[in-house]
């Protein structure tokens, strides 16, 4: 028992990848073997969106109890527009639109801080609010808007190396820096401390307040990117493009092993929840059932998991 | 509304009306929409007027009383919404067609809500995220019963929810009633106290000798309760039911009870606030916003801004308060 405890508490982010491993084998098992490596490929690409704004979620999540970002799914939407609108299907400026998705999905995280900070709004009611200004300005700014992606950019989401799909090695070295940055540098070691204990981090002398700023910021850069990420591997920007980031970019930070209550976080495991997501979405689709029932399981696979991983033990 | 003004100690007069004042604040914010509605349209304000305004404020107020309940307890509720929706799709159908029936399934889900509780508790589980799983059941279930909108609201619902009582609107006598139950039962009751000391001090309640796992399942059971009533309530309006009919209300019940003065953490929650956020945010919403011609894309942030000043302005009032 202990020893397993030791083990949960060593690698929290094992089960996630036990997880999508299991979903995978259930899903080529149904279809006799056929497809497994087109399956992964796939997941692989759909799971960079969902780990780019996991990243982004779990820096937030980790300051603290309370810390959330609501506001992705129409800050996603956003960055879609604005990205699709500044590339103007143009190949030359791929790289002023990602800017622009950029600091679009900044000037969200500063005014999401700026809410917190200014107003002492709770995080979640804060993003929430901005969330619906947000989804306003997106829809009088993105009306019927039918922009395709540039060409090359649209391409790139898309280009394999042996399978591999570009974007996700690019992700991958991207969830590597953010571990580094994570683990190695003082903001990160301050995001971490002050998720642990706020005061004392206050007292130690941490800059508390710049460190929300920024964690707040880079979330909304990030939510910003995947914007323009998906509108060029969707072909266009959308609204509801967003949509379901809600709920997957708290999942997996979750399912990864990350603590809701702060302090306590975990970059593989983002990776390991993204793909359990992606791939049991592929495996109900697989297996045929009805969107009410992929709906249903996808649920109660969720609770089922959360479950089983377990919660911290409160500490007191 | 003089509920978190009661435990008023010996204390300077200031801290006082600086709590009377934020005990006040969701009144006031109910006064100014009301205020600003009687001067866009006088003719808005009378017997008919309400009727129309406050025509959906009666699921929205028991969908925060809903929330109130879970957030006493440090919890968050992602999934109310989607309840709301599965409770219509049940009201819409099997309460009509075979009411044993449906009043079972509509029992097993507070039966469900009160072992969410309970699982939540024993494994010391995130409730966001359970909660944000249990959504997608909801909804699925919801979509699996009623494929596309339809169902039959059974008539002797519709008949409640269309009663027109002399002078006062239905809605506002329903207001009422919500909040003084949600007030009897939580605030002056003592297992009352016990539930919100669940959320204020948990270790205290736990060495009182109260069981923890027991509070934690009364409160999700009353928040299943409530969103059954809600979802009734709703169907009874709306005569037909969709799965997604309800998506909206999560976020429109959270808003409602911070807007009526709960708090996140402490088991710091007012029923009657939250029944006056509630109707804020009902009225709010729509009515205000047709009056002020702003156009149906600014609807949205409208909303989102109205959350922001009210809070805003809580927060000012409150300030000095909290930094003992």
């Amino acid at each position: 028992m202990t020893d397993t405890v030791a083990r949960l508490a060593g690698k929290p982010w094992i089960w996630s990848f036990v997880g999508a491993g299991l979903v995978w084998l259930a899903a080529i098992a149904f279809t006799g073997g056929y497809g497994g490596g087109g399956m992964l490929t796939a997941a692989l690409s759909l799971s960079v969106f969902t780990v780019v704004v996991g990243v982004g979620q779990m820096f937030v999540i980790t300051l603290g109890p309370g810390n959330v970002d609501l506001s992705l799914p129409a800050n996603i939407g956003l960055a879609s527009a604005v990205a699709m609108k500044v590339m103007g299907g143009d190949d030359r400026l791929v790289a002023v639109g990602l800017f622009a998705a950029l600091a679009s999905g900044v000037c969200v995280g500063v005014a999401n801080y700026l809410l917190i900070w200014a107003l002492r709004i709770p995080p979640i009611i804060a993003t929430l609010s901005a969330s619906f200004i947000i989804q306003s300005i997106d829809i009088s700014y993105g009306r019927g808007l039918q922009i395709k992606p540039p060409p090359g950019f649209a391409d790139f989401t898309n280009i394999q190396i042996i399978g591999v799909p570009l974007i996700a090695l690019l992700t991958a070295l991207f969830t590597l820096g953010a571990g580094i940055a994570l683990h190695r540098t003082v903001y990160g070691r301050s995001v971490l401390a002050i998720g642990q204990n706020i005061r004392a981090a206050r007292l130690a002398g941490l800059k508390v307040e710049p460190i929300r700023f920024l964690t707040y910021s880079i979330c909304g850069a990030l939510g910003g990117l995947d914007g323009a990420l998906l509108a060029g591997y969707f072909r266009g920007a959308n609204v509801d493009i967003g949509n379901e980031y809600l709920l997957a970019s708290i999942a997996v930070v979750v399912i990864g092993g990350t603590s809701v209550a702060g302090g306590k976080a975990n970059i593989p495991g983002v990776w390991g929840g993204a793909l359990f997501l992606v791939l049991l979405l592929t495996m109900l689709n697989t297996f045929g059932v009805s969107a009410g029932l992929r709906l249903l399981l996808t649920g109660a696979i969720i609770v089922a998991v959360i479950t089983a991983a377990g919660g911290q033990k409160a500490t007191r | 509304m003089t509920a978190i003004a009661q435990p008023a100690l010996r204390e300077s007069a200031g801290v006082n009306l600086r709590r009377l004042l934020r005990a006040l604040l969701p009144a006031l914010s109910l006064t100014l929409v009301l205020a600003a509605i009687a001067y866009l349209n006088p003719r808005a304000i009378s017997y008919f007027g309400f009727n129309l305004m406050l025509n959906l404020a009666v699921p929205i107020a028991l969908a925060t009383m809903a929330q109130m309940f879970v957030i006493a307890g440090n919890d968050l509720d992602l999934s109310i919404g989607t309840f709301v929706g599965f409770v219509c799709c049940i009201t819409a159908t099997w309460l009509r067609e075979t009411p044993l029936v449906g009043v079972l399934v509509l029992l097993g889900c507070i039966g469900v809500y009160a072992a969410l509780g309970a699982l939540i508790y024993l494994r010391n589980l995130p409730s966001i995220v359970v909660t944000l799983g249990m959504s997608f059941v909801w909804q699925g279930l919801a979509i699996l019963l009623l494929p596309k909108p339809g169902g039959n609201a059974p008539d002797w619902l519709q008949a409640i929810m269309g009663v027109k009582p002399p002078i006062v609107p239905f809605p506002i006598l329903a207001a009422v009633a919500i909040a003084a139950v949600g007030y009897f039962g939580l605030m002056r009751t003592s297992y009352g106290a016990i539930l919100r000391g669940a959320g204020g001090n948990a270790l205290a309640i736990d060495r009182a000798g109260w069981s923890l796992l027991k509070a934690k399942a009364a409160l999700f059971a009353l928040t299943g309760v409530f969103g059954v009533l809600s979802g009734m309530a709703l169907v009874g309006i709306t005569t037909s039911a969709d799965a997604n009919i309800g998506n909206g209300y999560t976020l429109l019940s959270i808003a409602g009870v911070i807007l009526g003065g709960g708090e996140f953490v402490g088991g710091r929650v007012s029923p009657i606030g939250a029944v006056i956020g509630a109707l804020t945010l009902a009225l709010a919403a729509s009515p205000l916003l047709t009056f002020m011609r702003i156009p149906p894309d600014w609807q949205v942030a409208a909303n989102g801004a109205i959350l922001v000043i009210v809070l805003a302005a809580r927060i000012l009032i409150s300030q000095k308060g909290s930094d003992q």
